[in-house]
């Protein structure tokens, strides 16, 4: 549409100037304002906080190595967890979201070992592509309840790829497949290119979300669908095409779950779709839909990893990073709803 | 109103049946240019039917509805809000966690010129806030910001909002359906400012309410519609307000009425559209 706003006076004259630029302190100011706004404060003084503290009490954490494997442990859930923002976003959840990333492992690993790499990437995509688009489907054009659909989908998605591989696993020889495992040493740190990867992947999707019409109505759906159907957006489009690329997503955390752990295991990641949502809620975005967003998620995941390794590093028993990440993520949604009254008071 | 105030909206013998009940029963509506037209009933009189067979929501099953001269058919609202006809809901149709900028803009925004905008598809974000705060500035709707989230504003400043979207994408007429039920008393004044100030910018204004003090305050003329048809067309300065009540609620025939049906802009008007050039296209002179 190229209607303007302002039709009543739009031979106006102080509409013609141009408006100044604007001084870069200003911009700066703008962009923390905006980061405070999508409620990233909370996430980023977490990890602060996780950082220093860890940082003081172990003399490993700090370890370039150590660093890095913070990294490499965050990539796979977080890369998982910007689909699974998308779908939040719009007041929805995937708890299908770790399946379809193993059906893309085992797809890509299997064919990978019978013929073509690329054949067998290209396919993985489509595969976790198509499921995506099939939770799309039933959740905008039926109108059910994304829980209950994604349940279902994680059944039947998890028992197909066992059925495809008979329980088996399919080890990855390619070279090309555990390039994203591999990269170049910063500092004594290896940056994995599954790494960059992921943060150029929430990069992207960050500027879709902020800086495009399409973002503007994920947000909408997910604040209020009344209100995004009253302003004529195709409600159940914009939900399609939220599931769809949220598949795609997932077959990229394949990609880099194979870059890490070269093999295609239908029982591996059983926890990730769960992770992935602790993750998302971790970083700010509001289960309820409309607010949020994918750098809250990249924190939040860092934050997951930072927690995990920092308790290993200072001894403490795995079951007990469980529950310090159980409390987190308690602690988040209890912070999400103090926002959520506080505005609408 | 001069005698050659052109017809902007018209209904003929509109009828909408469901099942054996009739909802319209030979339905007439007329809104004439840069007027604010009342329209009141009581409760299942049939002007919810009407206002949706004017937006596109309901077909109606015979009678022709006629918009700046051209027979129109809705099948759909959207037909109606790509013909000009925009409408503002009871309930706060906006969404509270988007600024202000963004919900005037919700589904129409505008990209970047050239490549960052084709291709990368990126809003032209600086040229909207922009637009929206000369908008605002316009319709003197004071906020402080329109980077500022709707839920910060206050129930009547949301419903400005409203109002405001439907003010600039409405190029011929704005439906406003019960705009201020969900305001207090004087938030609902500063709605039917704001109302008044769309009017005065140039758009006929069809305003649904059951608040006849309201109704009085700022329509130039009332549409009372009862049993699924035009009861009576009346002015607030020639008619009281228990005389409305009284013809809404059938104590009072509309035949007893001296100042309505005869009204001169009726027949005036009837007679110089559609012919006549209409007066929407100058309003931004």
């Amino acid at each position: 549409m190229n209607e303007s706003l302002v039709p009543v006076a739009a031979g106006d004259a102080r509409r013609g100037g141009l408006a100044p630029q604007r001084a870069l302190p200003e911009r700066v100011a703008d962009l923390v304002r905006s980061a405070m706004s999508r409620q990233l404060a909370g996430p980023l003084a977490a990890l602060a906080v996780a950082v220093v503290a860890f940082s003081l009490t172990t003399d490993t954490f700090l370890n370039p190595a150590n660093v890095s494997l913070v990294l490499q442990q965050s990539v796979v859930i977080g890369t998982l967890a910007l689909g699974q923002t998308l779908i939040i976003l719009t007041a929805g959840i995937d708890l299908s979201a770790g399946a379809i990333m193993v059906l893309g492992t085992v797809l890509i690993a299997r064919l990978a070992g019978e013929g073509n790499v690329l054949v067998a990437v290209l396919i993985g995509f489509l595969g976790c592509a198509l499921m995506g688009a099939v939770n799309g489907l039933v959740v905008a054009r039926w109108n059910l309840p994304p829980f209950i659909v994604t349940l279902g989908t994680l059944t039947v998605i998890a028992a197909a790829t066992r059925l495809y591989t008979s329980s088996a696993s399919y080890p990855v020889t390619s070279d090309v497949l555990r390039l994203l495992g591999s990269g170049p040493v910063v500092g004594g740190a290896k940056i994995t290119y599954g790494t960059m990867l992921w943060l150029l992947l929430a990069l992207a999707l960050g500027y879709a979300l902020t800086q495009t019409a399409w973002g503007t109505r994920v947000y909408a759906v997910g604040d209020s669908p009344h209100a995004a159907r009253l302003t004529g957006i195709k409600v159940s489009r914009v939900l399609f095409s939220v599931y769809l690329v949220a598949g795609l997503i997932y077959a990229v955390a394949a990609l880099a779950a194979l870059g890490r752990t070269p093999i295609g295991d239908p029982s591996g990641y059983q926890t990730a779709n769960l992770d992935t949502i602790t993750a998302v809620v971790i970083g700010g975005t509001s289960l309820f839909g409309g607010r949020g967003g994918v750098a809250g998620t990249v924190v939040g995941a860092l934050i997951v990893s930072v927690l995990q390794n920092g308790l290993t590093q200072a001894g403490i028993d795995s079951l007990y990073q469980q529950v310090a990440v159980g409390v987190l993520v308690i602690a988040a949604v209890g912070f999400d709803q103090l926002v959520r009254r506080r505005n609408k008071s | 109103m001069s005698e050659t105030t052109p017809l902007v909206l018209t209904g003929r013998g509109l009828d909408k049946r469901y099942g054996h009940v009739l909802a319209m029963d030979g339905a007439d509506f007329e809104l004439a240019a840069g007027e604010i037209l009342a329209v009141v009933g009581d409760n299942g009189a049939g002007k919810s039917t009407l206002i949706k067979s004017l937006t596109g929501a309901v077909v109606p099953d015979a009678g022709t509805i006629v918009l700046d001269g051209e027979e129109v058919r809705f099948r759909s609202p959207l037909d109606a809000r790509r013909a000009g006809i925009e409408t503002v809901y009871q309930e706060l149709a906006v969404a509270p966690a988007l600024d202000v900028t963004q919900n005037l803009y919700l589904g129409r925004e505008h990209r970047m010129p050239g490549v960052m905008g084709t291709v990368l598809r990126r809003l032209d974000k600086k040229r909207m806030r922009q637009e929206a705060a000369d908008h605002m500035a316009d319709l003197g709707i004071r906020i402080q910001s329109v980077r500022q989230a709707v839920e910060n504003l206050s129930g009547g400043q949301r419903q400005a909002v409203a109002v405001a979207r439907a003010a600039a994408w409405g190029r011929r007429v704005v439906v406003m359906d019960e705009p201020t039920a969900a305001l207090g008393v004087r938030e609902t004044n500063q709605v039917l400012d704001l109302i008044q100030r769309v009017r005065d910018q140039g758009l006929p204004v069809v305003l649904i309410s059951h608040n006849i003090p309201n109704v009085f305050q700022v329509a130039d003329r009332i549409h009372i519609h009862r049993l699924g048809r035009r009861a009576a067309l009346v002015r607030p300065g020639t008619t009281s307000m228990s005389e409305v009540v009284a013809v809404m609620t059938g104590a009072t025939e509309a035949s007893e009425l001296e100042s309505a049906v005869t009204d001169p802009v009726l027949t005036a008007a009837a007679a110089t559209a559609p012919d006549a050039p209409p007066t929407w296209k100058d309003r931004s002179a």
